[in-house]
């Protein structure tokens, strides 16, 4: 079995705010400096599906991890970290024509790239990446694929052709199914991921790496990065906050309470 | 713009028969919208039992409501709702189409941009029209960060968090058309299977339309701390939130979670107990009229977006204020 997944690199999502910063001049994103950049988690939460699912397969059960990530600013910690995780192989599409995609490029060019590895099952992508937080580029690979789309799991197993997914509800969970290939997304429910073996990092840096070229997805430059987008980025800034907090203070945490249960008296909310 | 496209069509979800606050929420700022770059308010809803759902949905601000009362949409399936939904698009002509950020419209939009071929933009807070074209204002970073996308295609697709905007006062007196469609799905192209869908009943007052919200993270110390937060809430009407950190731990119910990949609440109280304030948080409660914070940390970085911070251990004041309440309510 193929199993496909798709990784972002970004800057750790978990910064202070007062670290964050933002260009807006030239709408971009002020990397922290001496900050690694890392795995978006949900997407490291996929390899780490995909791992589980070698895990429980029978023995001698030939399945094949590959990482596949747009990255042309370069994603050489994702893709170590992917591998130390203990992927397979990666494809890497870090030519400078795959810049400033955006949702609808970025899925298309996964799914020719997709496409050109050939035979996948099974594909898999985190919920969102985590510094732009959309949510569309799994779905979007699945509809120009044509292939079914389960969202947000927790849970994902395959057995005899077909993958069963415990997906996440707000209030609940359900039990969906598809005859493979299929996609899945995965949610922060899946749980912890593993830490990398030593035996694992060490054969990571001897695991294959490709690197392709538009032409190897079977597309031109026009179809690729930002001279194939159809959106713009008119604005990028941090609101602010300008709220002033007024501290209840007292001497005894009975006091404090008291005055805080005054204002919400007097706000009508008792 | 060269094409003919113009309006707003509003995708509006529907449960237990009745629109979901977030789809009349939608509907306003539909009006608002068209006011400014012409056209007309559609209101599609899909399910069951609609007999009353379009007259709400004029009354909200619909200039036509397309009904599409059938079964197969009594429980939300992303793939049954996409051949009927595209061609209702395809056939209004849109310029604007607005989804709901929810569990079933987060699932389901990014599906429907590809299908016609357009571009969604997810977790819009806000909308406007410059020189005709909708901009939108949605949360990236983490929450930590805002942007404003225009795309060159159309119809845009928009995703709209709840609370971000507020529905308008019912007006009994306005009319529209309100058509019945009927279903083009062919239930057999349905790829996905739901095998078992396990919903915990809901109990108490929900989240999101509670008048307080008390939210628990790490800073409670287990999940006993809880137990506290749900005896103030029950003698407020109130409902229980919590962090993400809470959740994972199983200090609470998975379904408690707010932030940007939980629910969203816009209270007239939130009050945050032993949470830090990451952007992720905020990005489900920022919304609330006025915030009070109880964290142990006086630089504890929620203390920034709060109106009211108490600087004290969450396991002594909460219970403390549980007994004013009391007190108060005596
Ligand atoms: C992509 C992504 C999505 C995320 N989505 C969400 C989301 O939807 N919702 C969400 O909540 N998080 C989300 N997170 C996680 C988020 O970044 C934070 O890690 C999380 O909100 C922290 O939870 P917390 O405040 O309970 O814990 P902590 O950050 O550990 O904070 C605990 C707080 O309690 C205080 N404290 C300790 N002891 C006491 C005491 N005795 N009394 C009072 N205060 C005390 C501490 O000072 C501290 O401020 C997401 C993260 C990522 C990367
Ligand atoms: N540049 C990229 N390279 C590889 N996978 C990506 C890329 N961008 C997004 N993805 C995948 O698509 C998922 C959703 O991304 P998004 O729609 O941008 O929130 C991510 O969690 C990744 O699995």
């Amino acid at each position: 079995m193929k199993i496909v997944v798709c990784v972002k690199q970004i800057q750790n999502p978990e910064i202070p705010a007062a670290q964050f910063r933002i260009d807006e001049e030239a709408k971009v994103l002020i990397p922290v400096s001496g900050l690694s950049p890392v795995l978006s988690p949900f997407d490291e939460q996929a390899v780490e599906a995909a791992l589980r699912i070698r895990d429980r397969a029978e023995e001698g059960a030939d399945i094949e991890i590959t990482i596949v990530t747009i990255a042309p600013k370069g994603a050489r910690a994702a893709i170590k970290a992917a591998l130390a995780l203990g992927a397979d192989n990666a494809v890497l599409l870090n030519e400078p024509t795959f810049d400033g995609g955006g949702g609808y490029v970025t899925a298309r060019n996964l799914a020719e790239t997709i496409r050109a590895i050939g035979d996948v099952d099974l594909i898999l992508t985190g919920r969102q990446a985590a510094d732009g937080d959309a949510g569309v580029v799994g779905l979007g690979i699945a509809e120009i694929l044509d292939i079914p789309a389960i969202t947000f799991a927790r849970n994902v197993q395959t057995a005899d052709g077909v993958v069963t997914v415990q997906r996440v509800l707000q209030d609940g969970i359900e039990t969906v199914e598809a005859d493979l290939p299929a996609l899945v997304t995965i949610s922060n429910e899946l749980g912890k991921v593993r830490n990398a073996s030593m035996r694992e990092t060490m054969r990571a840096a001897k695991k294959p790496v490709k690197e392709w070229t538009p032409e190897d997805i079977g597309l031109d430059e026009t179809q690729v990065g930002s001279s194939a987008t159809r959106y713009e980025l008119e604005r990028l800034y941090i609101p602010v906050n300008e709220i002033e907090c007024e501290f209840i203070s007292g001497d005894t945490p009975a006091e404090i309470a008291a005055t805080l249960a005054q204002h919400m008296r007097e706000e009508n909310l008792i | 713009m060269t094409d003919n496209k113009s309006g707003v069509l509003v995708v509006v979800e529907v449960e237990d028969s009745q629109p979901i606050d977030l789809g009349l929420e939608m509907l306003a700022l539909a009006r608002r919208l068209t006011g400014i770059m012409g056209g007309t308010v559609t209101a599609v809803a899909f399910g069951t039992g609609l007999e009353t759902t379009g007259e709400t949905l004029t009354a909200y601000g619909a200039d036509q409501v397309l009904l599409n009362d059938n079964e197969i949409f009594t429980n939300f399936h992303a793939e049954a709702w996409l051949p009927d939904l595209s061609k209702i698009i395809t056939e209004v002509e849109p310029a604007l189409v607005l989804i709901g950020h929810s569990e079933s419209g987060t699932d389901l939009a990014p599906r429907l941009a590809f299908r016609l071929d357009v571009d969604v933009a997810t977790g819009c807070e806000s909308i406007d029209i410059v020189n005709g074209r909708p901009h939108m204002t949605r949360s990236c970073f983490g929450g930590l960060a805002r942007e404003v996308i225009t795309f060159t295609k159309t119809p845009a697709l928009a995703t709209i968090r709840s609370k971000s905007q507020q529905a308008l006062v019912p007006d009994m007196k306005r009319s529209a058309e309100i058509k019945h469609v009927s279903s083009i799905l062919d239930v057999n192209a349905i790829r996905t299977r739901v095998v078992n869908r396990d919903r915990e009943k809901a109990v108490g007052v929900q989240m999101e339309s509670a008048k307080v919200v008390i939210g628990g993270g790490l800073g409670l110390g287990g999940p006993e701390g809880f137990k506290t937060l749900n005896e103030i809430a029950e003698l407020v009407d109130g409902a229980v939130g919590a962090s993400r950190a809470a959740c994972d731990l199983d200090w609470c119910p998975r379904s408690y979670q707010i932030g940007l990949s939980g629910r969203t609440v816009a209270p007239e109280l939130y009050i945050a107990v032993g949470i830090s304030g990451a952007s992720h948080h905020m990005a489900g409660c920022g919304n609330s009229k006025t915030i009070v914070s109880v964290n142990s940390d006086p630089k504890a970085e929620i203390f920034k977006s709060s109106r009211f911070g108490i600087v004290g251990n969450s396991q002594e004041i909460m219970p403390a204020l549980a007994e004013e309440i009391r007190k108060l309510k005596a």
